[in-house]
């Protein structure tokens, strides 16, 4: 495992950088919030997207992808996350992705794989239902045989990722006879579901979705539980490379702002107690920045083992989400009054920390985890 | 690679018939092992062999060029002779300053006929150096050196004293910041001059630590002689060869911290274990447990930042700003996991000394002290953020040092 890039990546790295910065970075969610737009992110950029092959960046080329990894993944959702941009890639290419790619059914994945690469289909995994993570996963939703050999799927799902705007949503219920865990894909325009969206902080696009007797063939089971440890363990490495970009962004906004702002005659920048925190905050990113690629590329190792993916996820999770909210809130407050004004940028940033930190698990159930993975 | 392959076949085929089996499995770093010196005697025999075997192969220093007695190594040779000792578990042949601090930083700054007189006593062991740098009024604004050097024939009358020089009291030279010019404005008015410890004028004190270990000294200079020849890269320009020393001696830190570093989950995973119980399963005291994980997530991330600046430079990237972040938290790291050792140890980490206590709780308390002067040798951790946000950050220089 080689933590540097290589000519490749630093090419995705580029010219990811380009295509976010191109479109404007907070000034682009500000404007879909404030539009109240029903789409939360922009489908012509998500066409350019499929254009460049980001959207199947870590799928095979025979399922419309391109055969790289998370890793290079990675780097996309990183330089997105510098701009918050809401295109909902992590949902779609790494929920929804990860599930059908390395799921049990070859017909879901050539069905979906190559319309998600091509950008014809938004996906997502609803699998949430208490406000925090828990494990063993709460999961009161239902799948009822309903004959025929086709299920009924019951139940509520929280918290669903791009949930409104998702032609598949892979949902997690629980066997009603056997007790098992397994993920469904379903189609998010299946009679008897309902999507309703969730105005959150970050304003990024998020549903709540009731299932009230959702039919799908048997076959629409692609994996139980060991799949959705694998595919939360690899989104959450992406969010934590969004976290990264994130937190940098929301840092060099600091370091402009602390060169260019005056006070008592003099930039407030040169004051050493301003100069203290912000050097800890680089040494804070930095770390973040190492664990980041390390668990990118533990993810792409083939056949990794579970425990050591988890192991890392967490690691990445813990310190990209506690690093983020604290860098966020020294952003916010030393930008001093400024910086608690809607108009500036470094709130959203804010925001989308507090809103990544409880996505998949907050640092100290990761920090739990870590342990209980280590036996004590 | 078949190149390095054929070495690391060449390497492992030598080490496998000359290393002596004593010392194999017994594997020491840069802090622990032979020092060499005039006075530097050898745990036993076979460690002398050792030393002059890898002395005859230059590869006490493996990268340092043959003609002074190196091993005219490649980076990439040098890393499968180090992982051919690592995989025989061997110690180091030679340790010491002279390998890691001045040799380097003649190389880079010294004359030819520098690098000729001092770098083979260096390579073959005989000549064990320390480094004169801080002084009683000078700690942190190290610039502020009053040590002098007065110009007398053709060499110096040096007067004045160091402080916290790291075992100067076993050492045989010195290389001292000096002023040269007092009249010139603080940096500008320095040489860095190489000192014969064994002459009269010259008295080490060593200053017993809050750890009651005695690593440090102070070094007393009254009217001792220096050559002009032993001044490195010109007089009054010895601020510039002090930093680049600094480097040398930051990478060294980095390293030696992700040893000090390593294997804390394990050890204090013990500790907790004895102390709390249960031996098995979840640990009982939740708070305790968190602690453990943060220092062992903390751990992690650091070795894999070291990790990160080595592969970038391997593919030749230039240096990035990531190593000034080591030296600071390398050492928080080292106190908090001290700490939580200690705490965890609870009344077993109290004892000072004497038999009512075990060997290794007493090893305990005493790392634990002396973890505490981490942060403040070798640039204290407030000057390390200062360096940070001045010269990686490009903040504005306010006046604040």
């Amino acid at each position: 495992m080689k933590l540097a890039l290589n000519e490749d990546q630093r090419l995705i790295k580029d010219s990811a950088a380009a295509v976010w910065k191109d479109r404007g970075a907070v000034e682009r969610l500000r404007k879909l919030r404030d539009a109240g737009d029903a789409t939360g992110f922009s489908r012509a950029l998500w066409d350019e997207l499929a254009g460049l092959g980001w959207l199947g960046l870590p799928f095979p080329e025979e399922l419309g992808g391109v055969g790289l990894g998370v890793t290079e993944l990675c780097l996309v959702l990183e330089e997105a996350g510098k701009t918050l941009a809401p295109e909902p890639l992590l949902a779609t290419t790494l929920l929804a992705g990860s599930a059908l790619l390395l799921g049990d059914s070859d017909a879901a994945r050539t069905t979906w794989l190559p319309r998600i690469s091509a950008g014809e289909v938004i996906a997502t995994v609803a699998w949430q239902e208490r406000a925090r993570r828990d494990e063993p996963l709460s999961c009161a939703a239902v799948a009822r045989s309903a004959g025929d050999g086709r299920v009924s799927l019951h139940g509520a799902k929280r918290e669903v990722l791009v949930g409104a705007q998702a032609e598949l949503i892979v949902v997690v219920a629980r066997d009603e006879a056997s007790g098992q865990l397994g993920l469904y894909a379903v189609p998010g325009d299946a009679e008897g579901l309902t999507a309703t969206p969730l105005v959150r902080v970050d304003a990024f696009p998020c549903a709540r979705i009731d299932l009230d007797g959702v039919v799908v063939a048997s076959d629409a089971r692609i994996g139980g539980a060991e799949l959705l440890a694998t595919v939360l363990d690899r989104a959450g490495i992406g969010l934590a490379a969004e976290a990264l970009g994130g937190m940098s962004a929301a840092f060099e906004m600091t370091l402009g702002w602390l060169r260019e702002r005056r006070q008592f005659g003099v930039p407030i920048g040169s004051f050493q107690a301003l100069q203290h925190r912000a050097a800890r905050l680089y040494i804070d990113i930095e770390l973040c920045r190492s664990v980041v690629m390390a668990a990118a590329r533990t993810a792409d190792q083939p056949g990794v083992p579970a425990a050591a993916l988890a192991q890392v996820a967490s690691l990445a999770l813990a310190r990209t989400t506690d690093t983020f909210l604290r860098v966020v809130d020294e952003a916010v407050q030393m930008h001093g009054g400024v910086g608690m004004t809607d108009e500036h940028d470094v709130g959203f940033y804010l925001k989308r920390a507090r809103v990544v930190a409880a996505t998949f698990g907050d640092a100290a159930w990761h920090r739990d985890r870590w342990a209980r993975l280590a036996g004590y | 690679m078949s190149d390095l392959d054929g070495f690391r076949a060449e390497v492992r085929a030598w080490l496998e018939e000359h290393a002596p089996i004593s010392l194999r499995g017994r594997p020491g770093d840069i802090f622990h092992g032979h020092w060499g010196g005039r006075r530097g005697g050898f745990e036993s025999p076979d460690h002398e062999r050792w030393l002059r075997l890898m002395v005859e192969r230059g590869w006490t220093a493996p990268t340092w060029p043959t003609e002074y007695g190196g091993g005219g190594l490649s980076r990439a040779q040098d890393a499968v002779l180090q992982s051919e000792l690592r995989r025989l578990r061997l110690p180091p042949p030679l340790i010491g300053f002279g390998l890691v601090m001045i040799g380097p930083t003649l190389l880079e700054y010294g004359t030819e006929a520098q690098k000729r007189e001092h770098l083979p006593p260096i390579i073959r062991g005989e000549i064990r150096w320390c480094q004169g740098y801080s002084e009683p009024g000078s700690g942190s604004d190290l610039a502020s050196l009053q040590m002098r050097a007065e110009k007398n024939g053709d060499g110096y009358v040096l007067n004045g004293q160091k402080i916290w020089t790291s075992y100067a009291d076993e050492s045989d030279w010195i290389f001292c910041l000096v002023r040269t010019d007092p009249a010139a404005k603080k940096q500008s008015g320095i040489s860095f001059v190489l000192v014969d410890m064994d002459q009269p004028g010259v008295t080490t004190r060593p200053i017993k630590l809050i750890s009651g270990a005695s690593p440090f000294c102070e070094v007393f200079f009254d009217d001792v002689k220096a050559l002009a020849r032993d001044v490195v890269g010109g007089e009054n320009n010895g601020w510039t060869v002090a930093k680049a020393l600094l480097r040398h001696e930051r990478t060294m830190v980095g390293e030696v911290f992700a040893r000090s570093v390593m294997g804390a989950e394990a050890e204090l995973l013990g500790l907790a274990r004895e102390a709390l119980g249960p031996a098995e399963g979840t640990l009982a005291d939740p708070l305790l447990r968190d602690r453990i994980v943060q220092s062992a997530m903390d751990e992690r991330a650091f070795m894999l930042t070291i990790q990160r600046i080595q592969d970038a430079a391997k593919t030749g990237q230039p240096p990035g700003t990531e190593s000034s972040i080591l030296k600071v938290y390398g050492t928080e790291l080292n106190q908090r996991r001290r700490e939580l050792a200690v705490t965890l140890a609870g009344a077993d980490g109290l004892g000072w000394e004497g038999e009512s206590y075990a060997s290794g709780h007493l090893a305990l308390t005493r790392d634990w002290l002396r973890s505490r002067g981490n942060t403040i040798e070798g640039g204290t951790s407030e000057i390390q953020l200062n360096i940070i946000a001045k010269h990686v950050l490009g903040l504005p220089d306010g006046g604040a040092r």
